[in-house]
């Protein structure tokens, strides 16, 4: 189960060259998100979509809240 | 949502986090944004951050005497992480002056998270029946205040 972090990690974290992955859709994205954060909205996460990211470096996803 | 999603991915073979409070915790704390409604004006931006605080054990007496005979503003009650812990009418600082400060200070007050949109502030000004609001970032640390006509 992937490791639940705060966002003091996640700034850590992405200055190390982790991906920040906002999984809302993109209308809500493109309204506001965490600088640097590219959009793959869950409805269309799979394989294909998700060889935007590089396997090498950690991946952060996260969404609106606690959801 | 992301629990599913970070689920999905580390199956397919990434090193994943989750980052669970998301972005209204980060938009909360006060740090960046990018996004078409990015630049728009938030109670951060128009708080008063010179505002009088005083720790809770402080006498009444000591912090008037501090404050000043002039002042309207309400006093803002805060721990040594400057995380907020009540808020003291400026007319309560004329009760006994040896009472400590906790025993006049609203343990409760209304606050606003930096990001709320500033013209999102008038409603919750009326919904509340209140003339200020402190503004904290979701750790409870306060960042200023917001008068009702601040905007």
């Amino acid at each position: 189960m992937p490791t639940v972090i705060d966002r003091r990690d996640v700034q850590q974290l992405v200055q190390q060259g982790a991906q920040l992955v906002e999984v809302l859709g993109a209308k809500e994205y493109e309204a506001e998100h965490i600088p640097g954060a590219i959009n793959i909205p869950l409805k269309t996460l799979n394989r294909a979509t998700a060889k935007r990211l590089d396997s090498r470096h950690p991946v952060i996803t996260y969404c609106h809240d606690n959801q | 949502m992301s629990s599913r999603a970070a689920s999905r991915l580390q199956d397919l073979g990434f090193t994943v986090y989750r980052y669970q409070a998301g972005k209204a915790d980060w938009f909360a704390a006060g740090l960046p944004r990018e996004g078409k409604d990015a630049g728009m004006p938030r109670v951060a931006d128009i708080a008063a951050r010179e505002v009088p605080t005083a720790r809770p054990e402080e006498k009444v007496g000591d912090v008037r005497k501090r404050l000043g005979t002039g002042n309207v503003e309400p006093l803002i009650v805060v721990d040594a992480d400057r995380v907020v812990l009540g808020l003291v009418a400026s007319e309560s600082l004329n009760a006994d002056p040896q009472s400590p400060i906790e025993d006049v200070m609203d343990p409760a007050p209304v606050t606003f998270r930096p990001n709320l949109r500033v013209g999102e502030m008038p409603a919750y000004f009326k919904k509340e029946g209140i003339q200020h609001a402190l503004v904290t970032t979701s750790d409870g640390v306060l960042v200023g205040l917001v008068h009702q006509h601040s905007e």
